[in-house]
């Protein structure tokens, strides 16, 4: 990390400067082109050097924590390392330089690729068929909730709009049911993290859609009743959603098709290892049951004896469409596919063993430790939840400051404050690409915190002391946004 | 293990902390009868070294044909240092940046990023970036709706030479929640979209007008003249536009009278490989009014408890993190390095440079179908001025034609006859700054070897 | 934290919006200091246009702070009157203020439209000490 504030790249602006040799030769200014539709200012875009451009964004990248520098706790998003590999091989130039419009007859090795590993995804979830194209988890969710809507509307029972989440739902499930013209429905979860089974019941009828749930869920513990939950939801003519964000979790263990779902989105940039990007891109392929499979978003990679091509609208007369103008994120496809054939079939049914024993063992060690956990009781999953209302109630240190005092420590901040239901919660998930001692480094400073909130809670609640910047004033952000840099008047 | 660092030494001793007896022990709360075996289906694990000989095989099967394809996704020139830096692992490997004080250079970054969109689209705010141009078009409709108050009708004008895949995806993801996009039929002559075509829709409740700029023939649309006529229809203008181009072409922000109000593209010409078609980016700007009204991640430039300015994701309160059934929509990931990438490359073309892409790609699109013209039986299909790409109309059928084209290794465009059938035989080619002059020639040659093939076939 | 207040002359909502009976008939609607302390420092007010006809329960106007965003019911049937357009510039008005220069809607009350329903400042003091709870 470096904490020299870096300036705003139009602040080296001189003009006159640039990065010659990066430009094309020049051409004659167009003669065709009616000047009403020509550009008078040209746009404020910085003028420096390479050298400027590298330097500044260089600095902007040590600006950051990153997995390849800290460890990143972080629950629901699965910060596991990003394999180089994966970045090479999906980087090399004809890959690269592969234009989306490009026939078949040069691309038969990128749709290899994309075939097997829709293969190697039916394989891993249990599910009839795959498509590739969703561009991120929620993307995703939506290619789901449009299917399940569809199917429905196939067979004109067209009164089914209600999609029912569970109160710990992720944001992006209500989101999507609004997306796709549908109302979320809350159930309620009871104290032990599964879902109110009583309450579901209650709440299924001739307007439910289906149910959107991830397994283990935002609580960190395994829905133990997953095939009764099935059942009620398919006797009342309602379809099973499985968010895909807690795959990680039981990848070779247990399979959402054999739970009884009907669609499930894969967030291949957590379970798959493919870079977080500072926010993408991600990718979001769906998998879906057999019923399902005519409604899959297009285009697809189909295979005729040795040979791929796309299939799109005139193979699946029924699908659901076309979520963006090409196929999806192949680049993110491609490192995900190198990922999963590196690790094999063994390799992946290890990454649910050892994400569960990295989680399990990180939250022993913090409960003999002193800390709580939301839920004793059960076993944790590849995360768990730590609830500081304790430390909240007796020294004013909340959640929050404990994330913020973790960053001066070198570590990431777990999730906080999500899922909602559990009040002053940290939500930690440590991959399997941890190893122990960077583990009982987390535990230690975690130690050290609790000891510091005891007696200097002032050090916690201004922390972090070290970064870049200190806590900054959201509020103002907010209420007086300045979104974009502006030249100093004259 | 691959990837996986634990010693037996280490297994065991964690297993004692937790008080298990096994890694097995801790499914014990999965149901037995759910329980599989293992993953057949799945191949033996490759090592690198494997993994590596079988990628660049594939790759190499794919080969590097010379391309003139556009139709949505471009080639142009990436300067080493874009990717060099994007892959940087505190680019690559970083999250989203919720926690402000770890993520101070991707939030820089981001706020750069919004300052050059803005600016380049002639427009107040820019998001940090959606999926690619065609989600950002229905993402823009289904903003046009939240953003104009008095319109009721979720009706949105599309003109029919707006790219297929966008008005595609526009019906796919809007059309969900009951948006009803109306096509709008092109001037036969022109390509273009001609501003009589709104009079019908005088006095009707619209929402808003797509106007693509470049549209999908590469043709010029009058822009004043739609954009005057739609607002004083009462209907919001959405732009798609091409983020090259408008280093050479007045920015939506300056169409007609008030501009346009809601911006989007594609942002992949900005230093994004092709790659099969993604991962790209799409952009959106749009006035201050509205900002409120965009869906994604912004961020705004404040001050830390110290008084120092620092920069952090706000105007959060839209988004579905907090608020959920009500976001302005459902994305969370987006496409941040990309994002990063289009930054960097931006800073090192800065205006001129970018200036001289447009230009010459321009140029060269001219050269090109000057010299395809030049052949028998070949014409352009309109009239009106166009960007970097054109539509030849022919005498014979494409499909031939392109396919002995691509058995030399070359892409010789898009054919349109699935898409526009009522054009007959047309191609739609496209010529960037990557284009030398020897590869126009081959081109032209190889074009007229293989028309006279296919005409005597 | 401190007590909220609770002025004894205004009706209440469960939803945790106010009313204030005026004397030309019309009525005057807020959020209640429990609420805006609930929510935080409130950064933006997005309020109804005037001429708007609502019904009772009516989600009328939306209220943000930085970590939260929340609907405001209408707890009466009526027509918007006019709205406190200098909350857009100042929404911190209604942290500091809540019951005062910090009210959001004046409405007409629709023939049906009447603040007999809601609930009593003791009634509504009973219900956020049984939420606390």
């Amino acid at each position: 990390m470096t904490n020299a504030a870096e300036q705003i790249i139009f602040e080296r602006s001189r003009p006159g400067r640039g990065a010659y040799s990066q430009w094309p030769e020049d051409s004659e200014p167009p003669d065709d082109l009616p000047p009403a539709l020509r550009r008078g200012r040209p746009p404020l875009l910085p003028e420096v050097s390479e050298l400027d451009a590298v330097r500044h964004f260089t600095r902007l990248s040590q600006r950051n924590f990153s997995i390849d520098t800290h460890f990143y706790p972080l629950g629901s998003c699965t910060m596991k390392y990003n394999p180089k590999a994966c970045n090479t091989y999906a980087m090399l130039p004809e890959f690269l330089g592969r234009h989306p419009l490009a026939p078949v007859s040069h691309g038969q090795g990128f749709l290899a690729c994309m075939y097997e590993l829709q293969e190697m995804l039916k394989a891993v979830t249990g599910m009839q068929a795959v498509s590739l194209s969703p561009m991120a988890g929620a993307h995703g969710e939506f290619a789901g909730v449009a299917m399940i809507r569809a199917y429905h509307a196939a067979r004109d029972d067209l009164a089914r709009d209600e999609i029912l989440v569970p109160a710990a739902a992720h944001g992006t499930n209500p989101a999507t049911a609004t997306m796709c013209g549908c109302v979320a429905r809350e159930i309620p979860v009871g104290p032990d993290g599964d879902v109110d089974v009583a309450a579901l019941r209650a709440a299924v009828g001739p307007t439910t859609a289906g149910i959107m749930l991830t397994n283990p869920s935002t609580l960190g513990v395994f829905e133990r009743r997953i095939e009764e939950v099935a059942r009620i939801v398919h006797e009342a003519g309602g379809l099973l959603y499985y968010d895909g964000a807690n795959l990680n979790a039981i990848l070779g263990k247990v399979r959402p098709g054999d739970m009884g779902f009907d669609v499930i989105h894969m967030n291949l940039h957590k379970t798959f290892s493919t870079p977080h990007g500072g926010g993408g891109p991600g990718a979001g392929a769906v998998g879906v049951s057999r019923r399902l499979a005519p409604f899959l978003p297009v285009p697809i990679v189909g295979r005729e004896g040795e040979r791929y091509r796309w299939l799109d609208e005139r193979d699946l007369p029924q699908s659901i469409g076309r979520l963006s103008a090409f196929m999806g994120n192949a680049g993110v496809l491609l490192r995900a596919y190198v990922y999963m054939r590196m690790l094999g079939r063994e390799g992946l049914a290890r990454v649910g063993e050892f994400a569960t024993l990295n989680a399990n063992y990180l939250l022993a060690r913090l409960r003999q430790a002193g800390f709580d956990a939301a839920y004793p009781q059960r076993r944790a999953s590849h995360e768990f939840i730590l609830t500081l209302k304790r430390q909240a109630r007796e020294f004013e240190v909340t959640a929050m400051d404990f994330a913020k005092r973790l960053l001066d420590y070198g570590y990431h901040a777990p999730t906080t404050y999500f899922p909602l239901l559990v009040p002053e919660c940290l939500l930690i998930e440590p991959t399997e690409t941890e190893s122990r001692e960077t583990l009982d480094g987390f535990v230690e400073a975690m130690v050290q915190i609790g000891r510091e909130a005891e007696t200097r809670a002032d050090l916690v609640k201004g922390a972090p002391h070290t970064l870049p910047v200190r806590r900054l004033d959201d509020v103002r952000a907010a209420r007086h946004p300045d979104l974009t840099w502006k030249p100093a008047v004259p | 293990m691959p990837f996986i660092p634990h010693t037996e030494e280490d297994v065991r001793q964690m297993l004692e902390a937790i008080g298990a007896q096994s890694i097995e022990e801790l499914f014990d709360e999965i149901p037995a009868t759910l329980r599989i075996r293992g993953l057949d289906g799945v191949p033996e694990a490759m090592r690198e070294q494997e993994i590596g000989r079988l990628m660049t095989a594939r790759a190499h099967a794919d080969g590097r044909p010379l391309s003139f394809l556009g139709g949505g996704a471009y080639e142009h020139h990436i300067p080493a240092a874009v990717w060099a830096i994007a892959t940087r692992g505190e680019f690559y490997s970083a999250y989203t940046p919720y926690q402000a004080e770890a993520s101070q250079g991707t939030l820089q970054a981001i706020y750069e990023f919004q300052t050059m969109m803005a600016s380049l689209t002639g427009m107040q705010v820019s998001n940090a970036s959606l999926y690619d141009g065609a989600s950002a078009l229905a993402e823009a409709a289904l903003m046009a709706v939240r953003a104009h108050r008095r319109s009721k009708s979720q009706r949105i004008l599309v003109p029919a030479n707006v790219h297929p895949h966008y008005r595609q995806t526009a019906v796919t993801t809007a059309g969900q929640q009951g948006l009803k996009f109306e096509s709008l039929p092109y001037d036969p002559r022109g390509g273009h979209l001609a501003a009589e075509g709104l009079v019908p829709y005088a006095g009707q409740d619209v929402t808003a007008l797509v106007i693509q700029h470049p549209n999908v023939f590469g043709v010029l649309e009058d822009v004043d003249a739609l954009t005057d006529r739609a607002h004083a229809q009462g209907a919001l203008v959405i732009a798609v536009v091409n983020p090259t181009s408008l280093a050479l072409l007045k920015p939506p922000g300056e169409w007609g009278t008030e501009g346009a109000d809601i911006v989007v593209g594609e942002g992949q010409p900005l230093g994004v490989p092709l790659s099969s078609g993604g991962p790209y980016f799409g952009f959106m700007t749009t006035r201050t009014e509205y900002a409120r009204q965009m869906p994604g991640r912004i961020v705004g430039r404040t001050v830390d408890l110290a008084g120092h300015a620092g920069f952090t994701l706000t105007l959060q309160a839209r988004e579905q993190h907090i608020r959920r059934g009500k976001a302005t929509s459902n994305i969370c990931t987006n496409q941040g390095l990309m994002m990063t990438a289009a930054t960097i490359y931006l800073s090192m073309m800065g205006p001129q440079g970018l200036a001289r892409v447009a230009r010459t790609s321009h140029a060269r699109t001219r050269d090109l179908v000057a010299a395809l013209a030049r052949l028998p039986g070949v014409r352009p299909a309109f009239d009106r001025p166009f960007f970097h790409e054109a539509v030849l109309r022919l005498e014979q059928p494409v499909g031939p034609l392109l396919e002995q084209l691509a058995a030399g290794d070359i892409l010789g465009g898009l054919d349109l006859g699935a898409w526009y059938p009522e054009l007959g035989s047309s191609l739609l080619v496209c010529a960037t700054e990557t284009k030398s002059d020897t590869d126009l020639e081959r081109y032209a040659g190889a074009f007229s070897t293989a028309l006279s093939a296919v005409r005597a076939a | 934290m401190s007590p909220s207040k609770i002025p004894a002359d205004l009706r209440y909502a469960r939803t945790h919006e106010w009313v204030r009976e005026r004397p030309d008939g019309t009525l005057e609607i807020g959020i209640t200091d429990h609420a805006q302390s609930a929510l935080g420092d409130l950064v933006f007010v997005e309020l109804p246009e005037a001429g708007r006809v609502l019904g009772a329960g009516e989600a009328c106007a939306v209220i943000e702070s930085v970590k939260a965003a929340s609907d405001i019911y209408s707890p009466v049937a009526g027509t918007v009157l006019e709205t406190n357009e200098a909350l857009v510039s100042t929404p911190e008005t209604i942290n500091q203020d809540p019951y005062g220069a910090g009210w959001m809607l004046r409405l007409r009350p629709a023939e049906s439209g009447t603040a007999d329903g809601l609930l009593s400042a003791a009634d509504y003091q009973q219900i956020l000490q049984s939420e606390s709870a």
